[in-house]
């Protein structure tokens, strides 16, 4: 439908190998991509990055989220590679 | 209460923080920069955090113990930045009336903090080399946490 595939500007933040992969901490970047799941994988052919999907959790808005969840313009995304604090 | 900082973790006002008349047991855990990993020689380590994300899952889990546990106080606090060797890296403090509850409720604390905040560790090793460490973890083990759990 000529509706899904309208870009959006989404906010991008990258985090410990995913920050050292794209050598920025955060981007704005324009996608037709419905999901976190549909947007990590584009973003995947683009950069490389290393991790797998099943590894990785999604953050929206500052809030975890599921990798299925519909993404919205203007949305702030943070993929989360395993986390290893403590 | 979670915190995270750049500064050294000052262990003994935490500690004097927490105590309190009501309280008959205090427990703590130091997370400490150990000196190998994984047979390879540490140098130091980075610690990175998605820090408001961070903040908000460290509170989540704080009171997610006080709801299990009948603790009195609960602190926890996470370093971030650069790390040398035996620095604390992370602290968790419980006061409650008898030590069970404050033994259960830090030990869910440190645990939940490692596999839910947010928070990334790069180990420098003595050759020279460096990796962030859940990346390698995953790959190897599947589930690192369930295997640190198991121990």
């Amino acid at each position: 439908m000529e509706n899904d595939m309208k870009k959006k500007s989404l906010r991008l933040l990258y985090f410990a190998m995913l920050r050292e992969s794209t050598g920025v901490r955060a981007e704005d970047f324009s996608t037709t991509a419905g999901t976190p799941k549909e947007l990590y994988a584009e973003l995947r052919d683009l950069r490389g990055f290393a991790i797998g999907e099943a590894d990785l959790r999604v953050a929206v808005n500052g809030e975890f989220a599921n990798l299925d969840d519909n993404l919205s313009e203007g949305d702030e995304i943070a993929f989360i590679p395993p986390v290893s604090g403590g | 209460m979670f915190e995270l900082t750049t500064q050294p973790i000052q262990e003994e006002s935490l500690r004097s923080s927490m105590v309190r008349s009501d309280s008959g047991g205090f427990v703590s855990f130091e997370g400490w920069v150990r000196d190998w990993n994984e047979g390879r020689r540490v140098k130091k380590l980075h610690y990175e955090a998605y820090e408001p994300l961070a903040l908000n899952e460290g509170h989540r889990i704080v009171n997610e113990a006080f709801e299990k546990y009948p603790v009195r106080e609960l602190r926890a606090i996470h370093r971030l930045g650069e790390l040398k060797l035996s620095e604390i890296a992370v602290w968790v403090g419980a006061a409650g009336r008898h030590r069970e509850e404050a033994f259960a409720a830090c030990r869910f604390v440190i645990d939940q903090i490692k596999t839910r905040t947010p928070i990334w560790k790069k180990e420098f090793y003595e050759d020279g080399e460096s990796e962030w460490v859940g990346c390698r973890s995953c790959a190897k083990h599947g589930n690192h946490s369930a295997v640190v759990v198991a121990q």
